[in-house]
């Protein structure tokens, strides 16, 4: 993709991308470079005497069965997450998409929760499920429920799920009337014709006909979940009790900043990175190919 | 359709109505809480209904802040939090379409490898870089600084793809015609592209801002003064480790107070919001 009409000028255009080049090599490229760097050294706890190990900060990862445990914890709060929003959302997008009167004022009141910060979703959720004031806490002793997620790892796991899926039911939400807007309107009177009912309209017509939003929406819940959820985590559990709140993200942070292991850490930057370039990678390719049918 | 009647439309006003309720029942918790007594919302009997503290706990949240975990006033850690929201914002915005107006209508050597280095900058968070990052931002002797806060989150690519596939879809014509006019590259950045981006901007604008608002990690790691602390931040040290201390009516009102700004915007500028984000994610 090129212009055709174009200005000729030498010096102009450098002066247009340097200050953006400059930000992006300063913060971004440098910072990327000494973490990759980083991850190869290994450095005392007061930062005198730094040694090349190789590849020692990553064998010493993968030989962690704690490392792999964060991993698969993190991909469970991902798809856990994902789907219990995703599910949410697509029932009401598909709700709201119907002809009602108000419509437009439903949607204003669903996608407002889009905008409160991660730490304030915490923060809020903490309130209402704290083990001795939370006013959701009651209806579950009452049910026989004994609730503490300060104690239990399980229930301050389901917790921070429960906080990181409400947030992002309104973008889900919205992703969806976009994609149900853009689904032409006569496939599906022309199934209903043919006497198909509506359940079944939305599981052979709607359901596929949204599969592209529903993969797009899936790799940037994931995305959201290994990164937005910090500001959730490190208000509600701080990645306890134990470690059963603790993602991928979270560890880098504590391993770092708490543990003073900073050649473990970079090298566990570096391994999320990929995990973000590959995730961006397959993004990509799908809505090319979207582009192109 | 067909055979939608009465019926199904009453259960979709109802499953509406209960996904209102489910996202918006937090957030009324939060502001009950935040206008009742602190003893008896510490004793677990929270009534559901708002109480009568509610000038006493707002005046003293935004003016005085809490008595222990930190001193710090609200309405200073908003005014923080509004800084750092605007540089990102406008700095993004401004720093991006320079950068695409350049890629886009300049034929320059470097031009394609300067397009990837900063296209490669999508999608990867400040998060997994970010102890370089605080270092290099503290040899800089920004820390504690509204340029620290903002400036490495300006360090993506996001506007400039997006401006950059605007100015694509801008017809050849114009620029035509701007330079019969006589009009050089300056000027015609200035006279005509600049005002046709003008929702573009400001869609962008409602999204960066909330993006600047929210940020939490960052923030939490570069300042350690009080006086420049974000509100994401001072509602986490209100928390105190000890539950006992934590002066819950007045975190309540910190949250909501917190939550005013972006949710304001979100709502008053839904059309631009919706805008902007389903064009800078797609």
């Amino acid at each position: 993709m090129q212009k055709q009409a174009i200005f000729r000028s030498k010096l102009l255009p450098y002066a247009l991308v340097a200050p953006q080049l400059a930000i992006v090599l300063i913060f971004f490229y440098w910072p990327a470079l000494q973490a990759v760097i980083q991850s190869f050294l290994l450095q005392d706890a007061f930062g005198l005497s730094t040694s090349f190990v190789w590849f020692d900060n990553y064998v010493e990862l993968f030989r962690d069965p704690a490392y792999f445990e964060t991993i698969v914890r993190t991909f469970f709060f991902s798809f856990a997450i994902a789907a219990s929003s995703l599910s949410v959302a697509l029932l009401l997008a598909v709700m709201a998409d119907k002809p009602l009167r108000g419509g437009a004022v439903y949607r204003t009141l669903l996608i407002w929760p889009y905008a409160v910060a991660p730490p304030v979703v915490g923060v809020l959720w903490v309130f209402m499920l704290h083990p001795s004031l939370g006013v959701l806490t009651r209806y579950l002793r009452a049910a026989g429920i004994e609730w503490n997620p300060l104690l239990d790892g399980g229930q301050a796991a389901t917790l921070v799920i429960i906080a990181a899926a409400w947030k992002q039911i309104s973008y889900n939400f919205l992703f969806f009337l976009a994609g149900l807007a853009a689904i032409p309107k006569s496939v599906l009177e022309a199934a209903a014709i043919d006497g198909a009912r509506p359940m079944r309209r939305f599981w052979t017509v709607t359901f596929p006909l949204l599969s592209p939003t529903i993969f797009f929406l899936l790799v940037i819940n994931i995305v959201y979940a290994f990164f937005d959820t910090f500001g959730i985590i490190d208000t509600m559990t701080r990645g306890g009790p134990g470690k059963s709140t603790e993602t991928l993200v979270y560890k880098v942070y504590n391993d770092g900043l708490i543990g003073g292991n900073l050649g473990s850490s970079a090298a566990q930057s570096v391994i999320l990175m990929i995990m973000v370039i590959v995730l961006t990678g397959i993004q990509f390719r799908f809505v090319e190919r979207k582009v192109t049918y | 359709m067909v055979e939608q009647e009465g019926f199904r439309r009453y259960v979709a006003h109802i499953i509406l109505w209960i996904g209102i309720a489910i996202v918006a029942f937090p957030v009324y918790v939060a502001f009950v809480a935040s206008t009742q007594d602190n003893a008896l919302i510490a004793n677990g009997q929270m009534s559901l209904l708002p109480g009568g503290h509610f000038f006493e706990v707002y005046y003293q949240t935004i003016f005085v802040g809490t008595s222990g975990s930190t001193r710090e006033p609200v309405a200073n850690m908003m005014l923080n939090s509004l800084i750092m929201a605007l540089l990102i914002a406008v700095g993004k915005i401004a720093i991006s379409i320079i950068s695409a107006y350049g890629i886009v209508y300049f034929r320059f050597p470097f031009r394609m490898p300067i397009f990837w280095l900063i296209f490669i900058t999508l999608m990867l968070p400040v998060e997994v870089r970010i102890y370089p990052t605080y270092k290099i931002v503290a040899d800089l002797h920004l820390l504690d600084s509204y340029a620290g806060l903002a400036l490495p989150l300006i360090a993506s690519a996001t506007a400039t793809l997006l401006f950059r596939q605007f100015f694509m879809t801008v017809p050849d014509e114009l620029l035509e015609a701007s330079r019969i006019d006589g009009a050089g590259p300056l000027r015609f950045f200035w006279d005509t592209l600049l005002p046709l981006s003008r929702t573009n901007m400001a869609a962008l604008f409602v999204i960066l801002f909330i993006l600047g608002w929210n940020q939490y990690l960052w923030p939490l790691l570069i300042t350690t003064r009080d006086d420049m602390q974000t509100i994401q931040i001072g509602i986490r040290k209100m928390m105190t480790t000890n539950d006992a201390l934590t002066e819950w009516p007045i975190v309540m009102a910190t949250a909501v107070l917190a939550m005013l700004p972006p949710v304001f915007v979100v709502v008053v500028m839904q059309k631009l919001f919706v805008r902007g984000l389903v064009e800078t994610e797609k």
